[in-house]
């Protein structure tokens, strides 16, 4: 039997503030345990919960980005449940109406484009660490990260492959720290999943039963994941057994997912209004003013970079795969009369490679695109052959400096002179006879052999188009 | 200095002319706080903090400061947080919570130069009528030490009556600061909700819960309230009005004043003594240029059910916190986590808030919020309403606080709902978030007092301690003293 993949995804999104969801306390990472941890956020007697505007604000903005609904009144709920790092025994979140509602997600998977809806987004706070090892026989809480502001956006069950969901959470990354409200580092817990994975044989209009896999926090984990949780779903039903609504893990050492509790032990979270909080109340001025913050998205950025610079799909995708690559694109060819295809070829190719080398963000690239273009001019120019400008290139990274400078110093010219490069050519040929007679009795082949030694002999400088032209020409006896 | 009968005015005036210190007058009422123990007035006492307080506020005099609580000594309600001071709430589970913040309220008085006399007694989260779920023991009324002062704040109103305090801080969810102000023959107000923020007051029932004051006069209370009010940006259900000095208008005439009469507080239930002297009052008020209206509030009978749906259910998320793992009571026998946090709570919790963290777990549930939770904010609409409605007939409302005087020990133990049905008149104010205060206007055959309520429209404050006021410059009721206190003629 064919079996179809059907996936929905839950995100949870670290939103970019400063202090956190109700209190004051910074939102730092890698503090020791409990220095971002105030009255508040130990839950001591009598405090209480103040809403962070900057969290609403991104919201908004979140909302506006993929075309939902803002909720004008909604309301923070309290989800009920003992653990000893939840410190007031509920978390403040979201139920009925959450701020964010509806809106999609467009992204391009396998080759076509895809949308996705999104059933809402809504705002909270995150809960503290569990820390068991370094304690003997004890465990420690740290509190620092209880309080921080999330938005979960969660979408309706319409992805049908892992392609599609690892495609569409790259896009809600891309997006969330395009329009800056998240940062982005998965490593630090900044943008993580949950997905609801569930089959269904080709055809069949039910949804089968859905498993969660909790807290996927990198792209290849949710890859594997989802993938293994299929292949599972699917071994386990055609073996004759029942898949049971579960909760469950991804262990990345051993490729695999692991129940962590069945729906019968699911808890009651006894939702109801937060009563310490008045209704979050949005109005026109502020949606508009959030509007206001929101900047070119990355689609409209890349559909423009292909009308306006004749860019590929592609190319315009790649560009816009951040605020940070395409800020640096811009820079090169904004006002500057540098081929845009020059540029993106550059960018995709030796700065991508050497920035994934170095394990480097391209906002901490230590080639500023003012270098970079110094570097792109000599190319246009024909100053510089391309391997010579992989050499500067790799000295301005390393080095820093201005190619120009490098150039002049360390005499890279190519050697575009006529006289040199004919000197150069009755040399090979006169020390070469049988080969000249090779490619004159109409063996092609022998003149990649001319042009490697011609290359060879002049350290690499030799104008490649002229080297080729001249060479052409003297083989054929032409003069 | 005669402090039975010596407002908060005249002690300002007292401190400020020198005639003495705030150590003196801080000292004079520890001392009789220490006389009078026995009535359980306080869970924490700390002379030395307090006269070091004092020390401190008469420097501050001498320098000319010379703000109106300046160097007073007042008592506060053990739900307030302040700082250094154990905060117990009235329970083993926070009996070893040493507060490392200083609530709104306490942070209010400690900057108008107050001096904190004591922690006062109080049900067990503020949950009772009697003050008899107190961890730390049962206060006494002082008109009857047999008899129950009240609750939840019986500690402050117990204060108040015996005149241990001149002022002290209360709070009030279903009724606290006004049932107690009225069975022990004293003023309390509880303001409007928002008017005083809630930081730092520990939650019982956040969308009821209001801090307020208590004290003999309302011309005292207008002075404390002038302190407590106002703004706090830490709490997101603080109103955002101007501060006021609420003395200003207190001498305003009554002539034309409209008293609302609701035909559900006047009926059977009521004791016949408590009904008489809440007529003689009307009569008071009629000679003051006052007439009644009859008005009808025609969900009364279903505050008190919806009440007990409402304010268990936020209670049962609010006392989630006390688990164990961060401060408070901690079992010292315990496997593993889940059994920590249950014996904790099982050791640190008495029985009513035990009581009311089940019925507040069973409404959230799933199965039984809408049956609850919901159809009790539904009808929570539909009592403000009738408030609401009642006052576009009528500027004030009137009626007992209570349906019957202090009763005795013990005497509602049985059925929790009795003690419930206490509360039966002063309920439906916290579910509107109305102001409201109670008022001495007698006793009863046994001696007893007599407290009536009377209920305001939102942030009418002003208007409800001017009515309050300008009846007790008509009588004396507020000026008696109970005969355990030296001087006291009445008992």
């Amino acid at each position: 039997m064919k079996w179809e993949l059907v996936i929905g995804l839950e995100t949870h999104v670290q939103l970019a503030t400063r202090s956190k969801m109700f209190s004051g306390s910074s939102t730092a990472f890698g503090a020791d345990p409990n220095v971002h941890a105030d009255a508040v956020d130990l839950a001591l007697p009598g405090v209480l919960p103040v809403p962070n505007r900057q969290a609403v604000a991104f919201a908004i903005r979140f909302g506006l980005a993929v075309g939902a609904n803002i909720s004008r009144r909604s309301w923070f709920a309290r989800k009920n449940y003992f653990y000893p790092d939840l410190p007031k025994g509920y978390q403040i979140s979201q139920f009925e109406n959450p701020v964010v509602q509806g809106g999609e997600i467009v992204f391009q998977a396998e080759g076509k484009a895809c949308r996705v809806p999104l059933t809402r987004a809504h705002l909270e706070e995150d809960a503290g660490k569990s820390l068991h090892e370094a304690f003997h026989g004890r465990s420690g809480i740290d509190l620092n990260r209880a309080g921080t502001p999330l938005l979960e956006i969660v979408t309706e069950p319409t992805l049908r492959s892992v392609a599609e969901a690892v495609a569409y959470a790259r896009t809600l990354h891309q997006l969330v720290t395009w329009i800056g409200i998240c940062d982005g580092n998965m490593q630090e817990g900044s943008f993580r999943c949950d997905a609801n994975v569930s089959v269904r044989p080709m055809g069949q209009v039910e949804f089968g039963t859905r498993c969660e896999i909790k807290n996927l926090n990198s792209f290849r984990f949710m890859e594997r994941a989802i993938q293994y949780e299929f292949e599972r779903q699917v071994e386990w039903i055609e073996n004759g057994g029942t898949v049971v609504q579960e909760t469950r893990l991804y262990d990345p050492d051993r490729d695999e997912t692991r129940a962590m509790r069945s729906k019968e032990n699911a808890q009651d979270y006894r939702y109801f209004p937060d009563p310490d909080q008045l209704p979050l109340c949005i109005d026109e001025a502020w949606i508009a003013a959030e509007r206001q913050h929101l900047p070119e998205l990355p689609a409209e950025m890349a559909q423009r970079l292909r009308d306006q610079m004749g860019l590929s799909a592609y190319d315009a995708g790649l560009l816009t795969v951040s605020r940070g690559w395409a800020n640096y694109f811009l820079e090169l060819v904004t006002g500057t009369g540098m081929d845009p295809k020059l540029a993106v070829n550059w960018m995709t190719g030796e700065l991508a490679a050497m920035l994934k080398r170095a394990d480097r963000e391209i906002s901490h690239c230590p080639l500023q695109p003012a270098q970079m273009l110094g570097l792109l001019r000599r190319i246009q120019d024909g100053t510089l052959s391309g391997k010579m400008a992989k050499e500067v290139f790799e000295i301005l990274w390393e080095e820093g400096g201005e190619a120009d400078q490098i150039i002049t110093a360390r005499g890279f010219m190519q050697v575009s002179d006529l006289s040199v490069l004919e000197s150069l050519i009755d040399e090979l040929m006169a020390a070469h006879p049988d080969q000249v007679a090779e490619f004159r009795s109409g063996k092609e082949k022998v003149f990649g052999f001319f042009v490697g030694r011609a290359m060879k002999a002049s350290g690499g400088r030799a104008n490649p188009a002229q080297l080729n032209t001249l060479l052409r020409d003297r083989l054929k006896g032409n003069h | 200095m005669d402090l039975n009968r010596t407002s908060l005015t005249a002690l300002a005036q007292g401190l400020r002319s020198r005639e003495f210190s705030s150590v003196e007058l801080t000292r004079t009422y520890l001392e009789r706080m220490a006389a009078h123990s026995s009535l359980g007035c306080f869970i924490t006492v700390d002379p030395e903090r307090s006269l070091l307080q004092a020390k401190a506020a008469d420097a501050r005099l001498a320098r000319g400061e010379s703000t109106p609580l300046m160097g007073i000594p007042v008592a506060h309600k053990d739900i307030f947080c302040a700082s250094g001071w154990l905060t117990t709430c009235g329970s083993r589970m926070l009996s070893n919570f040493v507060a490392p913040y200083d609530a709104h309220v306490i942070q209010r008085f400690n900057e108008a130069g107050a001096v904190i006399l004591g922690k006062t007694n109080m049900d067990e989260f503020a949950m009772g009528s009697s003050n008899e779920t107190s961890f730390y023991g049962p206060v006494r009324n002082p008109w009857s030490t047999d008899r129950v002062p009240g609750g939840s704040s019986g500690g402050s109103a117990a204060a108040v009556a015996a005149r241990l305090a001149p002022l002290a801080t209360a709070s009030d969810t279903g009724g606290s600061i006004r049932q107690p102000a009225a069975l022990c023959g004293i003023t309390g107000l509880k303001p409007t909700y928002g008017r005083v923020s809630r930081y730092g007051m520990i939650a019982y029932a956040s969308s009821l819960d209001q801090g307020g004051v208590m004290a003999p006069s309302a011309a005292d209370i207008a002075l404390g309230l002038t302190v407590m009010a106002g703004f706090d940006a830490r709490d997101a259900t603080s109103v955002a009005c101007p501060e006021e000095d609420f003395t200003a208008q207190l001498a305003r005439p009554l002539e034309g004043l409209r008293i609302g009469l609701p035909r559900q507080y006047f009926g059977e239930g009521t004791s016949v003594a408590v009904t008489k002297r809440i007529e003689e009052a009307l009569e008071v008020y009629e000679s003051l240029g006052a007439r009644r209206v009859v008005v009808d509030l025609p969900h009364s009978d279903l505050s008190v059910p919806v009440y007990y749906v409402l304010a268990p259910a936020e209670a049962s998320s609010n006392l989630s916190r006390y688990d164990g793992v961060r401060y408070g009571w901690r079992a010292s026998q315990y496997g593993d986590l889940g059994e920590m946090i249950a014996r904790s709570r099982a050791e640190g919790f008495g029985a009513e808030v035990k009581r009311r963290i089940l019925t507040g777990t069973y409404v959230l549930s799933k199965g039984y919020y809408d049956a609850y939770y919901l159809q009790a904010q539904r009808v929570r609409r539909l009592i403000q309403q009738d408030f609401l409605a009642a006052f576009e007939q009528c500027d004030v409302l009137m009626g007992p606080t209570t349906p019957t005087t202090a009763f005795a020990f013990g005497a509602k133990g049985g059925d929790p709902v009795e003690m419930y049905l206490s509360d039966i008149f002063t309920i439906g104010v916290n579910l509107a978030g109305l102001p409201g205060m109670s008022i001495p206007v007698g006793f009863d055959e046994v001696g007893l007092p007599v407290g009536l309520q009377i209920i305001g429209p939102h942030l009418s404050e002003t208007r409800l301690l001017g009515v309050a006021h300008r009846y007790q410059q008509a009588t004396d009721w507020h000026e008696r003293v109970p005969a355990l206190v030296q001087g006291g003629e009445r008992g």
